[in-house]
């Protein structure tokens, strides 16, 4: 399959120098969307969105209409954008808010119309400077155009859009950490239940919180109809998604795929797509969704980038990172790294993610310096099992949110497949990659 | 309020599943609070009863079953759902309870052998009921460097921190001062100060208290005892008139730590700063130890029978002199309830004089004050609205400033303050209106008469809110004193309005030293008798248990200091009974000529101050907690005391010495013991009738009874097996066993009844004087021109004063800043001064340099200054306080600023 065939929906523009411009925007269907649904219903306008069955693409997958649907009433409510994008290998959002500011925009605005919210807040990653950079002008432009603000397009509906840096960290992407940030507080999630931001959110009233990528979708969804986006993909994992690919591949980047009928093999080794591993090398593992995912082997490449297909697996497509890992890549090594990147964002609001993450990191590194020793492995995942009891997928948890249980996912997927590597280690008192 | 203890009302219960048995539950309960009364502890660290639940620490997870089968929940977060199903001792939950305790174990520096809370520690305790017994974690522990100060009380040692922020939440959540917080993420988070905000709380020793691990530590306790060297006694914390009941604590006879006591109806677990660290002063080495006579001009130590004849021969030389009147007594308000009425009986039924007066001139007219209707602190937090009409509650009674605030926050209270300046209230307000200093009574006038139109210079909306708000059904004042530097009847006038315009409303009276009520109520002040009942209802009924009744009405302090400053005094000896005038009566000249006056002076007390140095007769006082009795708070609350340390040196209790006085002024008190003292209490006033010793001594009566019984709102019994929080005072041994009847040194056989006189019938209900009827009317004097070259003095109290609780604490000591005159910032523009300037301040009689600072909380034309605290930027360095500058013979003192 190539990539051709492939309709873009969310990178439709991307390629442009100047994509980030209201100009391009413009000259590329831009706002038609808006105008279009400002002439719907806002009712109708959700139905679109809930027929085109778009997935969040923010991690947990949940249909962004049923979600849409779940807001208690009230007269405040908010939508809240989640740009935070932070974790290790996953660049999507930054793409979009790089280069298509005004598509996030403008599906904001359009879901603000659906769901008839008082205001919008756009939550970006604090060192995404460029970004920051181009949505503000961006956010200006569309001010100045009409497309927010007062009685915007002159249809009577006004909303704000205010846009908050964050103060770097990976937590604060937690949709009730980033709503305490967005208040000014320190970034603690909030325990769910109750606090569903959808129930209780920012300032206590409803919220709905929204990734980048997915509201990316609703211009085109409201454009083309939910019908069209749903005809796309495959069973409930509609439309096409953007997948960043790192690791160990020969052209690492972001590559907007029809969901369901592509497999990750074509993902990581179509020339047009990832291009293969280097040469000589031998696919030793890959993370399908992001470093909370549970890993993949060279057995599951043939599975197709679909939410269900994944999930059936035992895994999840999470942030739509993949990361590669071939035969020169210390597992050891790649889930101490994983681990430690969670060790440093653990919030520390609770106990088992605060001091269980920074246990597991420092056996890990004890192993891969070559000072470990064979209980360590039982050791660790029985303090993984703390984190999370059971070590099942979907995972439960001991801690307040799911950063806590997205830390054994590494752990246990290294252990159980590559056993005999972190025996070498031990064995050899020192990494056999180095 | 509602008894969290226990269930009661039916409609608010539920059924909920534990453990396989069926439990009932309020609802809106929290799980762990229902298991904990169905007999399950729950293990846990963040929990607290008195705060909003975070679930952080995860020590407390259970499985809930839900629709998608059983799962770990925080229990302590949680509300108990009808027909919900839980599970406490799975596989599961144990796996995960262990497994928290692992991981908070693995960084903990384990240092108990040094570490204060070794012994008594949550952390410690419960790694012996949960968590694996042998470490697995052979890495490195994070490191911090160990203790740091976080304040000038508190030290935190980062290693031991749990992250369980009870700390921080106690700050922000109950104190309202959020002076510290997280910093850092992750493996870095620690508690700490801001940089420009210093943690300066007077409720910092609870985070002390509450830290469930040794993490945090007060400087006064730290390293001076192991826990389980600590011999504990519940008392009750008479420093103010609250009343916080307090877990005292000792080591080898010194005091070594406060701790406070849940007590729902008063201080529910919290305390302040000045009451937790003041007992320093009781261990101080300088305390009076001996009775001392002065020969020659010098004190000379002597025995208690020579100083007893002494003091004894200088009364009875002023009562052959001048007649009954000619001695008067000074001071009372820091005794217990039953040396208070040893010594109103020496003074009023033995020497015959009236001129008794527990208050200093810095509180209200005795007989309004027993003679208004009196609310409870619930009852006030409970109302629909609190009348402030008082000095800064936080900095005279801090911990009814919690129980407002929470009354305010969490509950639906409103406060319409009347006050000179901005106060600790000021923001929690929903109306704050100001008056000029001397101005309270016409305020209120206005205020209460609907047709006057709003004053000039007060938002109309907000003058109309405070309007519409004293109009409610439940409505409580807190009544004290604005300002030292204003006549007393001008606040009594305000308040008998109140009274007068809104009967329903109630009054808390906000007084200074401890027992004050007490002392009122047992009648040390003039014209009342024992049980609030005034000098002509009681003397015929007094007159037949005691030698005599006073003749007429006596002195209050400030007539007795008149009379001793003036040219003929018709005064020859003054008893100053635990009271230092110099330090607390807002005039100091009035005292100094007083006491330049050849009057004899006997002072009781127990620690080398102004007193001593004028006294004729020093006799050693024992100090709180070396006495047992009862003590009253500002609701007529009557809780006991329990004595933890013997006196030192030959100190007595209070009690006895005016029961030894009696008899060498050749009488017999016929008080024989403290219980016995009760006793003859309970039988004799109106007041106390019910409440028995053995009404004290229920178990469930540990929160205090408020008299009088008739008038009791509050169940008697309210303290059942409630929940404490268990992270703090495992054990207090209760009052009961160290109670009224503690005997310390004194010799006679305790239980012979009385000597040489009738029997008290044993239930002389009917006979008995009824209380105060009738209160005088007070009117406010009328202030004089006032130009606008003037500036009014405004005198407030300051929790961190030079008294002798602070000054011989050193920890406290430290915290007390010298006084600065605080102005409006406009007013110190036009004077061309800036913060730390100096300036002279010019009465019509005296004149001082002192140093300013803006305050833009007060209103033009008003200075302020705290009283007892000496002042910054006196030129020769000298001591003076406000006092030196006030004269009581004005209705309110008036002050030029000069530029010196
Ligand atoms: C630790 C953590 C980090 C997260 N970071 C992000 C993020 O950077 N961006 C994002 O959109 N969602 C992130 N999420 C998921 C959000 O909580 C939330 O599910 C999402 O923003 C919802 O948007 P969606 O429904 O459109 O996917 C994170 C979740 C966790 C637990
Ligand atoms: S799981 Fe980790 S990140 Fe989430 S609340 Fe707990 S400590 Fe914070
Ligand atoms: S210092 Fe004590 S009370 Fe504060 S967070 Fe740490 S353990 Fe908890
Ligand atoms: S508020 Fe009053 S009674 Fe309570 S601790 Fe402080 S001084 Fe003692
Ligand atoms: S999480 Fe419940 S007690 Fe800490």
């Amino acid at each position: 399959m190539t990539t051709m065939a492939v309709p873009r929906i969310v990178s439709a523009r991307v390629h442009h120098d100047d994509s980030h411009t209201l100009d391009r925007y413009l000259a590329t269907r831009g706002y038609e969307g808006l105008k279009k649904a400002l002439a719907m219903t806002p009712e109708a306008v959700a139905r679109e969105v809930d027929e085109a069955n778009l997935l969040g693409r923010g991690g947990a997958g949940f249909p962004a209409g049923r979600k849409w649907s779940m807001m208690r009433k009230n007269p405040t409510t908010y939508l809240v954008i989640n740009g935070d994008e932070s974790e290790p290998a996953t660049f999507k959002d930054h793409l979009l808010v790089e280069n298509d500011p005004h598509q996030i925009i403008e599906g904001a605005v359009i879901a603000a119309y659906a769901l008839q919210v008082s205001q919008i807040f756009i939550y970006l990653r604090g060192e995404f400077a460029l970004g920051l950079e181009r949505l503000q002008s961006a956010l200006n432009e569309a001010y100045a155009y009409g497309a927010v603000g007062h009685d915007i397009f002159s249809s009577g509906f006004s909303i704000d859009v205010v846009v908050h840096p964050g103060a770097g960290a990976y937590v604060c992407g937690e949709e009730t950490a980033l709503l305490e940030s967005l208040e000014g507080k320190r970034g603690f999630p909030r325990i769910k239940p109750p606090n569903f931001p959808a129930a209780v959110g920012i300032y206590g009233e409803p919220t709905i919180v929204n990734n980048v990528e997915t509201l990316s979708n609703v211009p085109w969804i409201i454009l083309n109809g939910g019908a069209a986006f749903a005809a796309l993909g495959e069973g409930s994992s509609t439309g096409t998604r953007l997948f960043a690919l790192a690791g160990r591949v020969r052209n690492p980047g972001v590559y907007e795929l029809e969901m369901v009928k592509n497999t990750f093999s074509d993902l990581i080794n179509d020339p047009a797509l990832g291009g293969g591993l280097f040469p000589g090398r031998e696919l030793k593992a890959f993370i399908p969704g992001g470093v909370s995912a549970p890993w993949f082997f060279p057995e599951h490449l043939d599975l197709p980038l679909g939410q269900e297909q994944v999930d059936a697996a035992g895994s999840m497509l999470g942030s739509g990172s993949v990361v590669v890992m071939d035969d020169q890549t210390c597992v050891v090594r790649a889930s101490w790294r994983i681990t430690r990147f969670f060790h440093r964002e653990s919030c520390g609001q609770c106990t088992p993610c605060r001091e269980g993450s920074g246990w597991l990191e420092k056996i890990l590194e004890r192993i891969e310096i070559g000072q470990g020793r064979r209980e360590d492995l039982d050791l660790l995942l029985d303090a993984c099992d703390n984190i999370s009891p059971g070590l099942t997928w979907p995972p439960q948890q001991t801690t307040i949110c799911v950063l806590g249980p997205s830390i054994p996912s590494s752990i246990t997927s290294a252990i159980s497949r590559f056993r005999d590597d972190f025996l070498a280690h031990i064995t050899l008192g020192r990494c056999p990659h180095v | 309020m509602s008894d969290p203890t226990s269930v009661g009302d039916t409609a608010d219960e539920l059924t909920f599943s534990l453990d396989g048995r069926s439990v009932v539950a309020h609802k809106g309960e929290k799980l762990i609070a229902a298991a904990e009364r169905a007999g399950v502890f729950i293990p846990r660290f963040c929990y607290h009863p008195r705060m909003k639940p975070v679930g952080v620490c995860r020590m407390c997870l259970v499985e809930v079953d839900g629709p998608r089968g059983p799962s770990l929940m925080p229990s302590c977060f949680i509300d108990v759902q009808p027909d919900m199903v839980v599970v406490t001792e799975s596989d599961t939950v144990k796996k995960a309870q262990d497994g928290v305790l692992e991981f908070l174990l693995i960084n903990h520096p384990l240092d108990c052998p040094v570490c204060d809370k070794g012994g008594e520690c949550p952390l410690q305790d419960q790694t012996l009921a949960y968590g694996p017994g042998e470490s697995r974690f052979i890495e490195e522990k994070r490191h911090f460097e160990k203790p740091i100060p976080i304040s000038e009380l508190v030290m935190l040692d980062r290693e031991r921190c749990i992250q369980c922020s009870r700390c921080t939440r106690f700050a922000d959540e109950v104190a309202g001062e959020a002076q510290i917080d997280f910093v850092g993420r992750g493996p870095h988070i620690e508690v700490a100060p801001f940089p420009e905000l210093p943690f300066t709380s007077y409720f910092s020793g609870n985070t002390v208290q509450i830290c469930p691990v040794g993490a945090l530590t007060a400087t006064p306790y730290r390293f001076t005892a192991r826990p389980w060297d600590l011999d504990q006694v519940e008392s009750t914390c008479t420093t103010c008139s609250l009343g916080c009941r307090v877990a005292v604590q000792s080591s080898s006879n010194r005091l070594t730590r406060m701790l406070g006591i849940d007590a729902d109806p008063v201080n529910q677990g919290w305390m302040c700063d000045k009451g937790r660290f003041a007992f320093e002063a009781v261990n101080d080495p300088g305390r009076l130890t001996r009775p001392l006579v002065r020969k020659n001009g010098g004190l000379v130590e002597v025995s208690w029978y020579e100083a007893l004849e002494a003091a004894a021969a200088g009364l009875r030389k002023a009562r052959t002199d001048h007649g009954p009147a000619g001695v008067g007594v000074i001071g009372g308000a820091r005794l217990t309830n039953e040396a208070a009425y040893a010594w109103t009986k020496l003074a009023k039924g033995v020497i015959g004089t009236d001129s008794v007066d527990a208050q200093l001139g810095d509180g209200l007219p005795a007989e309004l004050v027993v003679g208004l209707p009196r609310a409870t602190i619930d009852e006030a937090v409970n109302a629909d609205t609190v009348i402030l009409l008082t000095g800064d509650v936080r900095e005279e009674v801090p911990v009814l400033f919690l129980r407002l605030r929470a009354g305010v926050r969490y509950g639906s209270l409103n406060v319409v303050e009347l006050s000179p300046g901005d106060t600790s209230m000021t923001g929690l307000a929903a109306a704050s209106l100001r008056y000029a200093p001397g101005e309270a009574d016409e305020l209120v006038r206005i205020l209460l008469d609907v047709k006057a139109p709003t004053p000039n210079g007060m938002h109309p909306d907000e003058f109309a809110d405070a309007r519409r708000l004293i109009g409610s059904p439940r409505v409580v004042v807190v009544l004290g004193r604005g300002s030292r530097s204003e006549d007393e009847t001008i606040m009594a006038a305000a308040a008998q309005r109140i009274a007068a315009a809104l009967p329903g409303a109630t009054f808390l009276p906000v007084l200074p030293r401890g027992n004050v009520m007490g002392a009122l109520d047992l009648g040390m002040a003039p014209g009342l008798l024992p049980g609030r009942v005034a000098l002509d209802d009681g003397a015929e009924w007094f007159g037949r248990w005691w030698d005599q009744v006073p003749a007429g009405r006596g002195r209050t302090t400030m007539e007795q200091l008149a009379d001793l400053a003036s040219p003929e005094p018709s005064m020859g000896a003054v008893v100053l009974l635990g009271a230092d005038p110099w330090a607390d009566v807002p005039d100091r000249r009035l005292v100094e000529r007083a006491f330049d006056s050849p009057v004899f002076v006997v002072a009781v007390g127990t620690q080398i101050d102004s007193t001593t140095e004028r006294a004729d007769v020093v006799l050693p006082a024992a100090s709180v907690h070396e006495r047992s009795g009862t003590t009253t708070n500002m609701e007529g609350r009557i809780s006991r005391l329990g004595q933890k340390l013997v006196p030192p040196g030959q100190a007595w209790a209070d009690w006895m010495i005016a029961a030894e006085l009696a008899v060498h002024l050749g009488s017999d008190l016929a008080l024989e013991s403290v219980g016995a003292i009760w006793d003859e209490i309970e039988r004799l006033t109106p007041l106390h009738s019910g409440i028995t010793s053995a009404v004290l001594g229920q178990p469930g009566a540990a929160d205090g009874v408020v008299a009088p019984l008739s008038a009791a709102k509050v169940s008697l019994f309210r303290r059942r097996g409630r929940q404490m929080d268990p992270v703090a005072i495992p054990g207090v041994e209760s009052t009961n066993r160290q109670g009224l009847d503690f005997r310390a040194g004194w010799a006679e056989d305790p239980t012979s009844g009385w000597t040489g006189r009738p029997a008290v019938p044993v239930n002389p209900t009917e006979e008995r004087p009824s209380m105060l009827r009738k209160i005088p009317a007070y009117v406010a004097p009328v202030i004089g021109r006032v130009d606008s070259y003037s500036h009014r003095l405004m005198a407030t109290r300051c929790l961190y004063d030079n008294g002798a609780a602070m000054a011989k604490s050193p920890a406290l000591d430290a915290l007390v800043e010298p006084a600065t005159l605080a102005v409006h910032p406009h007013d110190l523009d036009d004077l061309g001064l800036s913060a730390g300037d100096r300036v002279r301040v010019k009465t019509a009689s005296t004149s001082m340099v002192m140093a300013v600072r803006p305050d833009p909380g007060l209103p033009t034309r008003v200075v302020a200054l705290p009283m007892n605290v000496m002042l910054d930027g006196v030129p020769d360095g000298s001591r003076h306080d406000v006092a030196d500058l006030i004269d009581v013979t004005v209705p309110v003192t008036v002050v030029r600023l000069e530029t010196p």
